[in-house]
């Protein structure tokens, strides 16, 4: 849906072009969180990756798909199930469990008939609809965005999640006309003046969006016994779309440790080679 | 190559190979290469770009093994089958990518040390020349690159740039639709980008190995831009240059590395991560930051015929600077005046590399409005981008050959070994240095 609304921010942003004068995008820079993935050092946060993934399958994913995640991807190292005693991840019980929850057609060999069949661990996450336009007719006409790579696609990344989700729209400025079947949000770029009925120049920054706020306090209860504030929410499951989007992190991160060390010794014996080899020769 | 091969073959296979195939009497020529000796750091940049060429071809040829050059899926291919599920794959892609900007870094500034020390002046000429075609040759392919992934920047930037063609008169319509292989960008275009990214390498490996040639007849320029006159001006490339490259490309792989490891995104455009739809245009359409400058100069101009030929221009001009400078003098070191004009037209490029990334209604100074002119307002980033680009073209067309006529220049040593004697606190001048044993 932050598609959609940046659709509609764009399509307002090119008829003020055509216009007399033209008025920049303006939007709040998302809240700056700290996660346990930032830095050189970071590595994902495997009880809040869990509880990410309770929001996204309880919350999420009743609209948005992510599509180019595998089940057997929760039990792949850095993932919310992985566990050091399954290094095959499709062996992991608990992924295997979460696959066999949903049903997935398929072809009976035997007849060829079209049947259903429980999921394995090497089944895709299943779309909720069964394409764009079911996707559209379902939501006031906007494209639920895939998930999968959420994280990279967004100037923020998980920053931008959090502050999207969290949700400062409740309440839209007074003298904003907001369309039906949209939303405010000061986070999302967008071109408000049009809707603005007060002095231009206090026009609010931010654009619409044609998600409602999604999570309230309690909207989940996570196995963890971890009090579901909005807060907890809205941070967990950004984590959990951060870690969807670059799985790979934390083995970059410790080959990166490797390397590093590696080449700044491997410059060192480089430098000690020059310094002999130049030693009296005059330059 | 220059002076006689100093290569004795040592065993009887030697001698035989030597009459047959001279492959070794070539490579031990190569590396007894008579080479300057005060070349400085700059000078390592040739040796750190064979090595960004190495690394491309490589991590590409690995890539060509996963990747699906089709609309449907090459997107799918790049970013879930190589960044997910491919051995590596992340880290051969971050080379790639990476690798691409890392290529630039170290052509840029390969190419502003060929004019500041004046190494596209006689006898080198052609050594620029085929400099010029690799630099043109590296942006078609890095062009054609940022497409395969088919994320929305990779559909728009060639949207963008193949729609400029257009803008000739009578040829420049067919000319975009053979490019594109239909009536728009689509699975046609990607194919043949593919192949061509996938053949160019090839061609610059080919052209590099004219420019090695080219530099190898007359010899390396130095940093005072003097002659080699005797065999004590030179070293052997091989160990004095082969360890001094090293070490500057172990300390270009540390800059390399934080990128791949630690910023493997922050190069890229978010837009890509997201497939590429004809139906919906991003906000802005920015190129690579290394085209940047080119992009700038390209919107400058209210036409787009002539935006498009003063893009073509700003690269053109480059090819010409050997036949502009009019200067006696070859490095900058000993020509004040003109290190001042360079340093302003390097300000002025990064000026145009910076209003490429902007908005051109963006204001300069926050807040200001300034009177409009030819269609923008004087506080715009269109206007730096004009000024910018005049300037740009002032350097090459006006100030370069004027400057050569007119300037003061300050006394040339008559040897470039002269200036780096070692420091000896009261050796009188023209006291003859202890020389190192030549190679």
């Amino acid at each position: 849906m932050a598609r959609a609304a940046r659709i509609l921010a764009v399509t307002m942003g090119l008829l003020c072009l055509a216009g007399p004068t033209f008025a920049a995008t303006t939007e709040v820079p998302p809240k700056d969180i700290h996660w346990s993935f930032d830095g050189p050092f970071g590595s994902y946060d495997q009880e809040q990756l869990q509880r990410g993934y309770k929001v996204y399958r309880e919350v999420c994913s009743s609209c948005h798909s992510m599509n180019m995640v595998a089940f057997r991807n929760l039990g792949d190292p850095g993932g919310p199930f992985w566990n050091p005693k399954y290094p095959n991840p499709n062996d992991n019980p608990v992924v295997k469990t979460i696959a066999k929850d949903y049903q997935f057609p398929d072809v009976d060999s035997e007849t060829g008939d079209a049947i259903k069949r429980p999921g394995t661990s090497a089944d895709y996450f299943p779309a909720p609809f069964a394409n764009p336009a079911a996707a559209r007719a379902s939501n006031g006409g906007a494209l639920p965005p895939d998930m999968s790579l959420l994280a990279k696609a967004r100037e923020g990344g998980a920053d931008y999640i959090y502050s999207i989700v969290t949700g400062d729209r409740a309440e839209a400025p007074h003298g904003l006309n907001v369309p039906a079947g949209r939303y405010y949000d000061p986070y999302i770029a967008g071109d408000l003046g049009s809707f603005w009925k007060g002095d231009p120049a206090k026009t609010p920054p931010g654009g619409f969006i044609a998600m409602p706020p999604p999570l309230v306090e309690g909207r989940v209860t996570f196995d963890d016994g971890t009090k579901a504030t909005l807060n907890q929410e809205s941070k967990d499951v950004a984590a959990f779309l951060q870690w969807a989007a670059d799985p790979k992190l934390e083995e970059r991160n410790r080959a990166g440790l490797g390397v590093m060390i590696f080449l700044l010794l491997f410059a060192g014996v480089l430098y000690a080679s020059y310094r002999g080899v130049w030693r009296d020769v005059g330059h | 190559m220059s002076g006689p091969s100093t290569y004795e073959p040592k065993s009887a296979i030697e001698r035989w190979l030597d009459t047959r195939l001279p492959v070794i009497r070539f490579s031990a020529d190569l590396m007894a290469y008579p080479t300057p000796r005060n070349l400085n750091y700059w000078y390592t940049f040739g040796g750190i770009l064979s090595f960004c060429l190495a690394v491309q071809i490589v991590t590409g040829i690995v890539l060509a093994m996963h990747y699906d050059p089709s609309g449907a899926g090459a997107f799918v291919s790049v970013e879930q089958h190589i960044m997910r599920d491919v051995n590596y794959g992340w880290l051969i892609r971050g080379l790639h990518a990476n690798g691409a900007s890392m290529f630039f870094v170290a052509v840029y500034l390969h190419i502003l040390r060929g004019i500041y020390y004046g190494s596209f002046k006689a006898p080198r000429e052609v050594l620029w020349l085929l400099g010029c075609v690799i630099y043109v040759l590296m942006m078609a392919t890095a062009f054609m690159g940022y497409v395969l992934p088919w994320g929305q920047m990779s559909f728009w930037g060639a949207k963008v740039i193949t729609n400029l063609l257009g803008a000739f008169p009578l040829i420049g319509k067919p000319i975009t639709t053979l490019l594109w292989g239909g009536y728009s960008v689509d699975d046609p275009t990607l194919n043949r980008f593919f192949s061509l990214h996938y053949l160019l390498p090839f061609v610059i490996a080919a052209v590099v190995a004219l420019h090695v040639w080219a530099l190898h007849v007359p010899g390396n320029n130095n940093p005072t831009g003097v002659n080699v006159q005797s065999k004590s001006d030179t070293l052997s490339f091989h160990p004095y240059y082969t360890v001094k490259d090293g070490f500057a490309i172990s300390l270009f792989l540390i800059l390399f590395a934080i990128f791949v490891f630690y910023l493997p995104d922050a190069l890229g455009k978010v837009d890509n991560a997201v497939p590429a739809n004809p139906l919906v245009t991003p906000a802005h359409i920015v190129p690579e930051w290394y085209l940047l400058p080119f992009y700038a100069i390209l919107r400058a101009i209210p036409d787009k015929l002539m935006g498009v030929l003063a893009l073509a221009g700003s690269i053109g001009v480059l090819f010409a600077l050997p036949w502009l400078d009019t200067s006696k003098v070859r490095s900058m070191r000993y020509r004040p005046a003109a290190r001042v004009y360079f340093l302003i037209w390097i300000v002025a490029t990064g000026a145009l590399g910076w209003c490429g990334s902007q908005e051109p209604v963006g204001q300069v100074i926050p807040g200001l409005t300034g009177p409009m002119l030819i269609d923008y307002d004087l506080n715009s980033v269109t206007w730096l981008s004009r000024i910018s680009a005049l300037y740009y073209f002032a350097y090459f067309l006006v100030i370069t050959p004027l400057l050569g006529l007119r300037e003061t220049t300050l006394p040339v040593p008559d040897s470039l070994y002269t200036p780096v004697l070692p420091h000896d606190a009261g050796a009188p001048v023209g006291a003859s240095p202890v020389l190192a044993t030549e190679g």
